[in-house]
């Protein structure tokens, strides 16, 4: 079958900096084709390429067996191929159906049809089995629904070639499941699918074939059946990988943190739990159980009432200072906008958090580069430029970055919510090892994760919530996926959505 | 894991300094060369002095505007709050004449008087921003108003003006100098290399600059962010209230006029200086170069008569367009 949309030694620079090195891709129709990689080896690129983003320094492109040059992404969208990005591109204020038809809207003489553009609407998206109303503004739903608009949209638009860059880096298990499902309706229709993700698993369960990249160059292309994880994990590495986790440390037994009776309005209601010294405790859950609502009302972030002690002092509630002071910070979810400023530099956002530390009427540059050079060093943070901005830094090192500047704060107590969101395996063993050290070095860390294996690999005890209250305890050899999934939902129960 | 380290460590921080933010200083550079070449008496002590004299109250008040742009913020009030200040400082100068007299008392209670009211006004802009979390541009075009017609209604329509032996008493801050420099120019000088220093090396510098950069990481990273916004309107409250002190003693009395589109130019210039409009990052030298550049060019137009002066808006205007051009142009080729 001749491929719909074909790269054929494909090269890219930026500058001097040659970050493609002939990329050979090549999808045919009703096919899901993964492209796996690390962080920076050239996935993105590829894929914008494709998509017609940016244009190819060497190398073509073919499309229906014919070369082609995409002048700018309209033109790609107008040959059928159409790319989802991680951060979505729908007006927030608009409503779904104003997104859908935005740029294409169904006219009737001098006006808009909105009935017509309504039931187009519904027909789409029940053709994705997604069941929202299509007068709901973007900013009222949940990600996972926005990301059904998205590929909605790419439907309405009819999508030959639909790109997707990591589209369950935000969804939990469940949600994911639909979203695979939806492929493989898209797939039987047809169209052909690239498809990106740090989930190794999904790939194994939805790809046709693999691609891996390293260091822009094109390792392999193989059938995904008979690839195992593993492999994929050392091919995209390029090394053997010894186990994931590090061997968990036990903590001891006096109480750090105590948390008591706490509730955050509308979120989580009369949370306690305890965590000692040198203890990883983990935090589990389905999206929307309210861990991070919980972690943010604990350290000040969210107005909450109840009692939290460190070293068995009650913390002034509602003010991060207080906390950060008391030894208790908290490492959000969101990297991109709450935890880093992308447009400043390094070290502006390495001593951010505990800039009092360098001065308190005039800010010590010269310790702050020092730092700088010793958070470079100790987190292995791979910088081009002491002088770059931080969003120029790939998402592995930014997570690195956004670590350096918590602990530069000398915490006792660090709640790291999603440790790896988007991060690739390699880094994602490093953090492992971070979190792992940090627990010897007699530090206590809670771990809010929605990947059940990384709860499990790193905890000793876990803590799991369920519609904004703790559903259970576990611990030791307790520490299954089944355990954490009945708890999180609610045991006997079959429908435990809260998302 | 310590591969990346070596190569890196111990180097410098280096002071890059780009075309782009070079730009406003050698368009002053070309305007003053512009100006000499017209007309022999441009570069005269007096005129010199004048024009400095004359950017005093604007710079000094841009100075703090710099700092409220940098944090994300607005304020368009402090035109109408120049007068309602100079408007407050006259009367209350005035009333206290019988208890004070005639003398050092009275001006440094008519300063002390202004500054607070410069305090209290920036005081109530802030907590109406920060605290009840009401758009700053909604908030400071309201009191925008509130001011300038409480002016208007203190001085009854007319104009509120300073006892006259007092006015000749207080001239001299505006007049006279130290070392042959005028007062207003020292306290601008003052002014701008005191904010050029909060904003690149204090924790309050680099905070507005991360606030104005993106609030939610600020106060994800311990800042205060409600308490440095704060600060930002009652700083400018207060540098509005130390140009008023500078600018009472120059016309001894104040008007529903006084001070009007002093907001505009104030942000012009701050604008002109490389400053990002919707915050995350300030240049208070660069805002200091703006002030210079927006009074030369009325300088030079009342200097020499090639362009009418009453074009002066327009060529403002053009230039603070460009300035806006030039530094997009210089973000999208980083």
């Amino acid at each position: 079958m001749t491929p719909i949309l074909e790269a054929r030694g494909v090269t890219r620079s930026f500058g001097p900096i040659q970050v493609l090195h002939g990329v050979d891709f090549s999808l045919v129709p009703g096919e899901v084709h993964a492209l796996i990689g690390e962080n920076g080896a050239g996935k993105s690129t590829t894929m914008k390429v494709l998509g017609g983003y940016l244009s190819p320094t060497s190398g073509e492109l073919l499309l229906d067996g014919k070369p082609v040059r995409f002048a700018d992404q309209r033109e790609a969208e107008a040959a059928g191929i159409l790319m989802i990005h991680q951060e979505f591109n729908l007006a927030m204020q608009l409503t779904v159906e104003e997104n859908l038809f935005l740029g294409r809207e169904r006219r009737r003489g001098l006006f808009m049809d909105q009935k017509a553009m309504r039931a187009e609407a519904r027909e789409l998206l029940a053709r994705l089995d997604c069941h929202i109303d299509p007068r709901t503004r973007i900013r009222d739903m949940s990600v996972p629904n926005r990301q059904m608009v998205e590929i909605a949209r790419a439907l309405g638009r009819k999508a030959r070639v639909l790109i997707m860059d990591e589209p369950t880096a935000v969804l939990t298990g469940r949600e994911t499941d639909v979203l695979l499902g939806q492929i493989e309706r898209l797939k039987a229709q047809g169209t052909a699918i690239l498809y990106t993700s740090h989930k190794l698993d999904e790939i194994g369960r939805i790809a046709d074939r693999v691609t891996v990249l390293r260091d822009g160059a094109h390792i392999t292309t193989r059938p995904a059946e008979g690839f195992s994880e593993h492999a994929m994990a050392e091919t995209m590495v390029g090394r053997e990988l010894s186990d994931l986790f590090p061997a968990k440390a036990q903590g001891a037994e006096d109480i750090v943190l105590d948390v008591r009776g706490l509730s955050v309005p509308g979120k989580v209601s009369d949370a306690s739990f305890t965590l000692r010294r040198g203890e990883v405790l983990g935090f589990a859950g389905l999206v929307g159980a309210g861990r991070t609502e919980l972690m943010e009302g604990l350290v000040g972030l969210r107005p909450a009432t109840g009692e939290v002690r460190v070293n068995g002092m009650p913390i002034k509630p509602g003010s991060v200072l207080a906390a950060r002071e008391a030894g208790l910070v908290y490492l959000t979810e969101d990297r991109k906008e709450k935890g880093l400023l992308l447009g400043k530099s390094l070290t502006e956002n390495l001593t951010l958090l505990a800039l009092d530390r360098f001065g308190k009427l005039r800010i010590d540059k010269r310790g702050e580069d020092a730092a700088l050079t010793r958070a470079i060093s100790d987190f292995d943070i791979r910088v081009k430029d002491r002088a770059m901005v931080a969003g120029a830094l790939s998402g592995g090192n930014q997570q690195k970055l956004l670590l350096a500047k918590t602990m530069l704060a000398e915490p006792q107590i660090v709640i790291i919510d999603e440790p790896t969101r988007g991060i690739d395996i390699g880094t994602k063993q490093q953090i492992y090892e971070f979190i792992a050290a940090l627990a010897a070095e007699g530090k206590s860390v809670i771990v809010v994760s929605s990947e059940l294996p990384e709860v499990i690999g790193l905890a000793s005890r876990v803590v799991v919530m369920g519609r904004g209250h703790i559903a259970g305890e576990l611990t030791g050899d307790q520490i299954t996926e089944d355990a954490i999934l009945r708890r999180a939902m609610g045991v006997g129960e079959l429908t435990g959505e809260t998302a | 894991m310590t591969d990346t380290a070596a190569q890196t460590s111990g180097a410098p921080a280096k002071r890059r300094i780009s075309l782009h933010a070079l730009g406003p200083v050698l368009a002053l550079v070309a305007l003053i060369i512009l100006g000499a070449s017209l007309n022999g008496n441009f570069l005269s002590a007096g005129n010199v002095t004048n024009v400095l004299a004359r950017s005093a109250f604007i710079g000094i008040i841009a100075v703090g505007m710099t700092f409220v742009i940098t944090a994300g913020g607005i304020d368009l009030s402090v035109g109408s709050m120049a007068a309602f200040v100079a408007g407050v400082m006259i009367m209350a100068m005035n009333a206290m004449i019988p208890v004070l007299g005639i003398g050092v008392p009275l001006i440094i209670a008519g300063m002390a008087v202004a500054l607070l009211a410069g305090i209290a006004a920036g005081l109530v802009n802030g907590f109406l921003i920060s605290k009840i979390g009401i758009e700053a541009f909604i908030v400071t075009l309201g009191s925008m108003g509130i001011y300038r017609s409480l002016t208007t209604w203190l001085a009854d329509g007319g104009t509120l003006s300073l006892n006259y032996e007092a006015r000749s008493f207080y001239r001299p801050v505006y007049y006279d100098g130290f070392l042959g420099i005028a007062w207003p120019i020292i306290v601008f000088a003052l002014v701008a290399i005191l904010g050029e220093l909060a904003m690149r090396k204090t924790p309050f510098g680099r905070h507005c600059a991360a606030l104005g950069a993106n609030e939610q990481v600020a106060k994800y990273s311990a800042v205060k962010v409600d308490r440095v916004r704060m600060a930002t309107y009652v700083l400018l409250g207060a540098l509005v209230g130390l140009a008023t002190i500078m600018y009472v003693p120059r016309l001894g009395s104040a008007s529903g006029s006084t001070g009007v589109l002093w907001e505009l130019e104030a942000i012009a210039a701050v604008i002109i200086g490389g400053t990002v409009l919707k915050g995350g990052s300030g240049r208070v030298w660069g805002t200091v170069v703006g002030v210079l550049i927006l009074s030369l060019i009325d300088n030079i137009l009342n200097l020499a008569s090639i362009v009418s002066p009453y074009l002066n808006g327009a060529i403002q205007g053009v230039i603070v367009i460009l300035a806006v051009v030039l530094q997009r142009e210089g973000k999208s080729a980083d």
